[in-house]
């Protein structure tokens, strides 16, 4: 089941705080998107079929007896507004099915769907269509353009389909082509232009009609890899400035882990897991998705302050004496310089004992700091391995205000990159 | 009856019965013949006089007017010199073999029943490509219009509409009309389905779908269906010559009661360039106007 499988999740500990944290992040406690028990069934009479569904037969007993295939099962969702939130499953997990629920591409067999209150599932024809205009536009994986329409005619379709007058909306297509680098483009055909680009041409058709939430179905998944991670760029630096909200849907754990503000997990149409990349790394549900997060390159996909420990030994002390006091209270040779002013450097025990032989009784100052880098906290593993292991003690992790946040050692760097298994203990 | 008989002889219903079916069904189709002919004729009234019109228009106008009309025709559809300069030498040719008066019939009797199969096939079809059950209805319906020998239905519509133009029109179309309608239906439904899927997302209505995304995407091969239904109308001409309809048709019909082989021979290459040149020009036009949409496959 995959519900009870959820809230023994959330019921762990650590867990808590982060959902905690994510809740203090987002005051509007009302989610943007909810998704509510969402039921999707292939077939003739799917609805003679949901009582088996509900009773918890299995996918292929129930395509045994009834012929009917389930795509989704009890899916609940909620999405913040401004977030990415990527689905993640391999195929025929129902994940393309999924994202078509939320336009209605494809109508559920039960269940609701509320975007910003109003619950989509009741709409007439002529709202859907208002809704689909104005509240979400959608990138395709094989990009879905149309092969008859210039590129500007192709990035202003979803204004022309408005009625917005040609002069307006061709400006308003030009904008976005500059946004996404294809000026220069606009009266070539789409066949006309390589995949990459003409994923662009996508996206700047999604974009151009200012709609708030983006569904984006394997967007780049046609894509070789460079070109990929090019538009993944593009996509969070464009994030960074316009806020939209993306469910962004990917069978690549890597791409997940890259763009995703909160990741769900799917398979066979159950969803397994919800939550955090590091979560989904760190406190693998379950087999399945323990299998997945295996091969992902870790130094890429956590962040220096997902593995951080506590700084043991701060110092805070005026005069060299009392921060030698202070030093030998922890294990270790070294420690952290902070005043009022926040993180200052690091004093290792030599040359405080060294100092302490000359004057004890001198006030600490800053030429006594070794020269030792410090690290930010959403830096990448990736991009301190090498000053982790240039250094004897370990890093100082200190945030933007000069705080210290943490340290990072050598050992919890190699617990970490070392074999995953291990570390779920942790 | 306790004979053995039925296993050698097929048991074959009573003669006296099947006389009476057909004397029923016959009476029953006069009756309704004779009380709503007139009724049925009346509504094709319209159409009759936009035959007689267009016809008179295609001879009375000097014939030089008319070479000039549908070769500029011709170079606005295809934008070649070489075809239209062939369709001057064609029309030439005819006109100097004495064919043209009948040339002028059959291609205003031609015209005529592609735009009708047309404006009837186009909609059909999308009716058929919307919903499966009409394109259950409709498929062994256009199989009949197409395997039943032509004559079966001519007498009927003769019964219902004496000889002319009209029954022509009638039975030219019930031939012609099918390659259209199928293949409109096939055209529509092989859009790629991500486009479709795109202009829904993007809130188009289904109007705006139908005109913006599926006719343009299937008119490579609604074309295929329209040029397979001016090929298909011009091989009913001399059939429809049978009853009464003028033009290339009827020294045809005539050199085959008679027995002339070079009459034959000359209408039947008139009506060989006629097929041609309408063949070429609808396919270099429908090839024009889809040129960027080629190498579109790639993912």
């Amino acid at each position: 089941m995959p519900d009870t499988r959820i809230q023994e999740q959330t019921a762990h500990p650590q867990q808590q705080a982060i959902d905690k944290r994510k809740q203090a992040e987002q005051p509007d406690q009302q989610p943007f998107i909810q998704i509510e028990a969402l039921y999707k069934v292939f077939g003739n009479t799917p609805s003679t079929v949901m009582p088996l569904v509900k009773e918890g037969k299995s996918k292929d007993d129930i395509l045994a007896e009834t012929g009917h295939t389930v795509g989704l099962k009890a899916i609940n969702l909620n999405i913040q507004k401004g977030e990415i939130f990527v689905i993640m499953g391999l195929s025929g997990s129902g994940k393309s099915t999924l994202i078509r629920h939320f336009n209605r591409l494809i109508d559920p067999t039960e269940g609701r769907i509320i975007v910003e209150g109003t619950d989509v599932m009741q709409l007439s024809a002529k709202e859907l269509e208002q809704f689909r205009r104005h509240k979400m536009s959608m990138v395709f994986q094989r990009f879905g353009l149309m092969p008859h329409r210039t590129v500007i005619e192709n990035v202003s379709y979803g204004l022309a389909v408005q009625g917005v007058a040609k002069q307006t909306r061709l400006e308003k297509a030009q904008q976005w082509l500059e946004t996404v680098g294809l000026s220069g483009y606009e009266e070539q055909f789409p066949s006309q232009l390589s995949g990459g680009q003409q994923q662009r041409v996508g996206l700047a058709r999604a974009l151009c009609t200012d709609a708030e939430i983006l569904l984006m179905d394997e967007a780049f998944s046609a894509l070789d890899p460079l070109i990929r991670s090019e538009m993944q760029d593009q996509l969070i630096e464009l994030q960074e400035k316009l806020h939209k909200t993306i469910i962004f849907i990917t069978h690549d754990l890597d791409e997940a882990l890259r763009l995703g503000d909160r990741i769900a997990i799917l398979k066979d149409g159950e969803l397994i897991q919800q939550g955090a990349p590091v979560d989904i790394l760190l406190k693998p549900a379950d087999s399945y998705v323990e299998a997945f997060v295996r091969d992902v390159n870790r130094a890429r996909a956590l962040t220096v302050e997902t593995v951080m420990k506590p700084a043991l030994c701060r110092i805070s002390a005026e005069t060299i004496d009392e921060a030698l006091i202070q030093m030998k209270k922890v294990p270790g040779n070294y420690g952290f310089y902070v005043n009022e002013e926040g993180y200052q450097g690091v004093i290792s025990q030599r040359s405080l004992e060294a100092a302490a032989l000359k004057d004890g009784g001198h006030r600490l100052d800053t030429e006594i700091l070794e020269e030792i880098p410090s690290i930010s906290p959403e830096a990448l593993l990736e991009s301190v391995i090498p000053e982790t292991l240039d250094t004897d003690c370990p890093l100082p992790v200190v945030d933007e205000n000069g705080g210290l946040q943490g340290e990072l050692s050598r050992a919890s760097l190699a617990e970490v990159l070392g074999d995953g298994t291990d570390h779920r203990a942790a | 009856m306790a004979d053995s008989s039925w296993l050698t002889k097929f048991p074959q219903m009573d003669r006296t019965d099947l006389l009476a079916i057909r004397k029923s069904l016959d009476a029953a189709y006069r009756e309704f013949s004779r009380s709503y002919g007139d009724l049925i004729e009346s509504f094709f009234d319209p159409l009759l006089s936009f035959l007689i019109w267009f016809e008179k228009l295609l001879l009375q106008s000097p014939w030089w007017a008319v070479i000039l009309a549908v070769t500029v025709l011709v170079y606005l559809a295809s934008r070649s010199w070489k075809l239209s300069l062939s369709v001057v030498l064609a029309f030439l040719a005819i006109g100097y073999f004495g064919m043209w008066e009948n040339t002028m019939r059959t291609m205003s009797i031609i015209t005529v029943c592609t735009l009708l199969s047309i404006f009837l096939g186009i909609p059909i079809g999308i009716m058929m490509a919307r919903s499966n059950r009409v394109q259950a209805i409709v498929t062994p319906i256009l199989d009949i219009m197409q395997t039943m020998p032509a004559f079966v239905y001519l007498i009927p519509v003769v019964m219902l509409l004496g000889i002319g133009k009209i029954p022509g029109v009638i039975a030219v179309v019930i031939y012609a009309i099918p390659p259209v309608i199928r293949l409109t239906n096939l055209g529509i439904r092989l859009v790629d389905r991500e486009v479709l899927e795109a202009a829904t997302a993007y809130g188009a209505s289904p109007m705006q779908r139908l005109f913006g995304v599926q006719l343009p995407l299937a008119s490579p091969t609604i074309m295929a269906g329209i040029n397979q239904t001016i090929m298909m109308a011009l091989a009913m001409v001399v059939i429809a010559s049978m009853i009464g309809v003028k033009g290339l048709g009827q020294p045809v019909l005539k050199s085959i009661t008679n027995q002339y082989f070079t009459l034959g021979l000359f209408n039947g290459l008139a009506i060989v360039a006629l097929a041609i040149i309408f063949d070429r020009v609808s396919q270099a036009y429908a090839k024009r106007a889809q040129k960027h949409m080629q190498g579109t496959k790639d993912a």
